[in-house]
This record gives structure tokens, sequence and C-alpha cells, in this order.
């Protein structure tokens, strides 16, 4: 194996060896909102016509358990090597950064898509959940996934303590996952908040995502992946950077 | 030649503390080479730069004749580096860690050689215990193997002894001394200067940043330290020419700091022609403690000095 295949499979190894943890609980927690809000909500809300609730809701609720685990998993797992001390194990052998940032991007989407495609499988078995296009469905859960992985790699190195990730998680990330139109389209917003909500990247996975399910969306498809992109080349370039000046990592 | 380690002018400041001033250094192929030094004189930044672990703000350094920044993949396939701290991977057993990190440096086919180095340092019984489960000792072990996994040709220890117990120390001494008859270059630093003193063929004495001292052992203990011998003479007196020699003087026994062999024959003779018997003489090898001590407050002085 070379040293690129070495570090995607140690990183996969990583999570999958507390996969309870970073699978299986954030697909429990997601199925037990799904099982919540559609209970309350079923009988009031209807976004789409000829789609209840409930099955608007399983996409956008997957792709954040998605988002939200493919940041967790490069994050988590640079914190606990820089506080430990044991990433110097990485940094002492021959790996190139381009390589380091890949293998933790990948990794992070690997965990992302099983958490989504775990989700999928246990709601397919009580609700039908239409497919319009899968390629638009992968195309929106790979980029989501990997920007959320890159921006981990940031977080991650950034972060000196368990704390200050944690508030990166609970003030930026979950907001804004939450803000992102999981639970709504953003059509149904005041004027104020849709303005907001077009800024925020991750209403562009949510969109674009469901768009895959439903082929409906409050904007193009081809507009929000043409974001993301965007958003991905952004944020892999100052993770880059990053990783080549040794910010942090390389005293 | 191409020498294993080659450090050129490094400069290394982290804020308005110079940490390392304008470093030059050469370690031959296969020396068994020691940095000594007091805590904060330098060792491990340097060490770190040789590693990548640190990037110098000036100068160069070559492992192998291949320049740790630019030529990196190369230079760090030749050096494994043993860090100071007990770092490891929790999620891991001791073999996957090796494994692991022998990958990293894209080696096939390795585990005959993991094998081996798992032999070779005691931790068959526990290969496939998880790191934390591991004493203090045992993981110092697998910090030594993980050094090894990439056969690098050169090897660098930083503190490889400290907190450690005497029988692992000398296990570990056997096999690096092992290693360096294999035509390994060892280089590292210790608090221990006995250690130093057995093992090495050269070594650099770092103070504040700068080398004020690189020679071989033998060289630094005769020439800077001289002799010391001691008398028992009959009567129990010195000559005048001698007393300014006299370190010590008790319980019938002077004890003479001399340059060298060449001064102990003006002894003599001095000692004969005042008609003095030397009842009993010993020649005591100073060690490089005594060296470092010398040195370490010799330098000082000079600094109080010059302020």
């Amino acid at each position: 194996m070379n040293g690129f295949l070495t570090l995607f499979y140690k990183e996969l190894l990583r999570f999958w060896k507390v996969g309870l943890q970073t699978v299986f609980a954030p697909m429990l927690s997601t199925l037990l909102y799904l099982l919540i809000f559609s209970h309350v909500l079923e009988e009031r809300v209807q976004v789409y016509p000829s789609v209840t609730y409930t099955v608007f809701l399983i996409p956008g609720l997957v792709i954040m358990a998605m988002l939200q685990n493919a940041f967790a998993n490069s994050s988590s797992s640079l914190i606990q090597s820089t506080v430990s001390g044991n990433h110097i194990f990485m940094l002492l052998s021959p790996l190139s950064y381009q390589e380091i940032f890949t293998a933790y991007v990948l990794a992070s989407v690997v965990r992302g898509l099983l958490v989504g495609l775990g989700i999928c499988v246990v709601t397919l078995a009580f609700f039908e959940l239409p497919l319009y296009s899968f390629a638009w469905v992968f195309a929106f859960a790979l980029m989501g996934t990997a920007l959320l992985g890159a921006l981990g790699i940031i977080a991650g190195i950034w972060a000196e303590k368990f704390e200050q990730l944690a508030a990166l998680q609970n003030f930026i990330i979950l907001p804004l996952t939450f803000l992102s139109g999981v639970f709504y389209t953003i059509s149904s917003l005041p004027p104020f908040w849709q303005g907001l909500s077009y800024m925020n990247p991750f209403f562009y996975m949510v969109d674009g995502f469901r768009y895959g399910f439903f082929r409906a969306s409050d904007v193009s498809p081809y507009l929000s992946l043409g974001i993301l992109v965007a958003w991905f080349l952004a944020v892999s370039w100052c993770t880059l950077r990053m990783l080549k000046t040794g910010y942090k990592i390389r005293k | 030649m191409i020498p294993a380690i080659e450090v050129r002018q490094v400069h290394k400041r982290f804020g308005t503390l110079h940490a390392l001033y304008g470093i030059d250094l050469e370690i031959n192929a296969g020396e068994f080479f020691a940095l000594l030094g007091p805590n904060g004189a330098g060792k491990t930044t340097l060490i770190n730069i040789i590693a990548g672990l640190a990037l110098a703000n000036s100068g160069s350094v070559r492992v192998m004749g291949h320049d740790v920044v630019s030529g990196y993949r190369e230079a760090r396939r030749m050096l494994g580096v043993v860090p100071q701290e007990l770092v490891f991977d929790p999620f891991f057993t001791v073999r996957e860690t090796l494994v692991f990190q022998s990958g990293y440096f894209g080696m096939k086919r390795n585990n005959d050689w993991i094998d081996e180095i798992i032999h070779h340092l005691d931790l068959a019984d526990k290969a496939d215990t998880n790191m934390r489960l591991l004493s203090g000792g045992m993981k110092r072990r697998v910090l030594v193997a993980q050094a090894l996994v990439h056969k690098p040709q050169v090897i660098v220890l930083d503190e490889p002894t400290a907190g450690v117990d005497v029988e692992l120390r000398q296990a570990l001494w056997r096999f690096i001394k092992q290693l360096n008859r294999n035509g390994h270059t060892i280089v590292l630093t210790t608090h221990y200067l006995e250690e130093a003193e057995a093992l090495c063929n050269r070594v650099a004495m770092l103070k504040n940043g700068s080398i004020i001292v690189l020679d071989s052992v033998r060289n630094l203990i005769s020439n800077i330290s001289g002799l010391r011998i001691r008398l028992r003479l009959s009567p129990d007196t010195l000559p005048t020419a001698l007393q300014l020699l006299t370190i010590n003087h008790d319980q019938g026994s002077y004890i003479l700091a001399i340059e060298g062999y060449s001064q102990l024959e003006n002894v003599m003779t001095a000692l004969h022609a005042a008609q003095i018997q030397i009842l009993d003489m010993q020649i005591l090898q100073p060690d490089l403690e005594e060296v470092f001590v010398k040195l370490m407050h010799g330098t000082e002085n000079l600094e109080s000095a010059s302020v």
C-alpha cells in the first residue's frame, strides 16, 4: 500500500472501530428526528403537492446527518492527534500535504455517505421515497461531505482545545445546517430570512440533494452545484495553504 | 562521503526568542553522535528542524544529501526519529501502529521486518494489545520500533532513556549499538552524560542556541579538562612549584590537576628533586560530566563579563 492509501485506510479504520458512536448513533438520532417531526407535523404541513411532510423531511435530515458527520470525522481525528501529539508520525513520513488533505477529505466523505446510506435504508423500510435522479443525489452528497470534510481539517488544526472545536460545531456548523431549509423550503420564509439563506452554503447542499429525489427545488440544481464547487475550491485552497505552510502543526 | 546530517547556518526564532543561533553541524555516516546541553539549549528544536517537524527561519539541513525542505520525501525516508514525548494513537494496537507507520513510507510487504523489530524490542507479547494499555516503558519501545520501521539510515533519539528503568535502558542501548555496528548513523540527545561518554564518538554541546563545543569525547576529556592525579607522599609535603596545581589535600593524599600526560613527567622530576618519595599514585580520568559542567559554567562567566 502506498502512503496515501495507508493514511486513508487508517482514517476509515479509526471511525469504524468506534462505529457505534460514529455511524450508528447519528443514524439513530436522525431517525428519532424523523419520527417525532413527522408525527407532530404530518397533518399540518405540506411543502410540495403530492409529497407528505415526512417524505419531504427525509432527504433534508439525511444530508444534515451526512454533513455533520463529515465535519466531525476530519475535525475530531485531527484534534485528537494534535492534542495527544501523535500527528507527528504522519508529519515524519514522506506524505505530501496534498496526500494528507485528500486522505482526510475522502475519509470524511466515506463516513458521511455511510451514515446517509444507513438512514436511507432504514427509512425505506417504512416510507416510500421517490428517487428522481441518483446522479444529482450522489453529486450533492459528494460535494457536501467533501466541503465539510475540508472545513473539518481547518477546524481540527485551528482548535487547540476540544472546547474550541465544540464551539465551532455548536455555534457555526449546527445553526447553519438547521437554518439551511432541512425542515422547510426557503420560499416559505420572509424576504429577509430568504436573502440570508442564499448566503448559507448548506442551503444549496440541502436544496440540490432534495432535488435529486423530488425534481423540485428553490433554485436550479446546476446553480447550487456550481456554488458548492466554488465553495469547495475556496475552502480547499485555504486548507492546502494551511497544510503546506505547516500552520500550527509544523512549528 | 556524503555526511549523514549537514546543518548550515540554521536560525530559528520563536517570537522574540532566538532559539537557534546560526547552527553549523556535520555528522558523518556511521557515527554515534550526542547532542548535549541543558534544558532549553535548543536540542529538541534542532532535532525537529532536521526531522521536518519545525521549519528553520533561515539556513539549510540535509539528511544523506537530501534537503529536508525541497527534498523532504527522500530526506524523511533516510531518517527515523524517536520523539521525547510518549505519544501514541489510542485507537490502534502495537502491530497496527507499526503497519500504518510502515505504510506511510510506502513500504510494501514489510511484515518480516516488523516481526523482527517486535521481537528485538521484546514486544511480541504485546503486539496485539491496544497502545492505551501499555506501560510507559512499553510505549517507549513502540516509539523506537516506529522510528525503525522504514529501515532508515540515520536514527535520531531525543532523550530515549528519560524515565526508563535500568533494564530497559540497557536493552535499548544494546539494540542501538547493534544498529550502529550495522552501519546506521545514530544521533541522540541525553541528560545522562555517562551514556554519551560510553556510547558516542563525538558530542556537540549546545547552549543558548549555539554549539559551544564540537569534538570527540576523548579529545574533550583530555584537552579541555586535563587529568587529575592522586599522590601519597613521604614526607607528606609538596615542593612549592607543585603547590599551585593542588586542588585537594586530605588524609595524607594530594590531588593535583595537570594538563595532560606530558606534564606528569614534570611532576615526577620536581618530586625527585625535592627528594620526596611517592608511596602511591593514581591517575583519575575526568568524565564528560566534569567537562560539561566546566563548559556550561565557563561560558556563563564569559557572558556575564561581556555584559
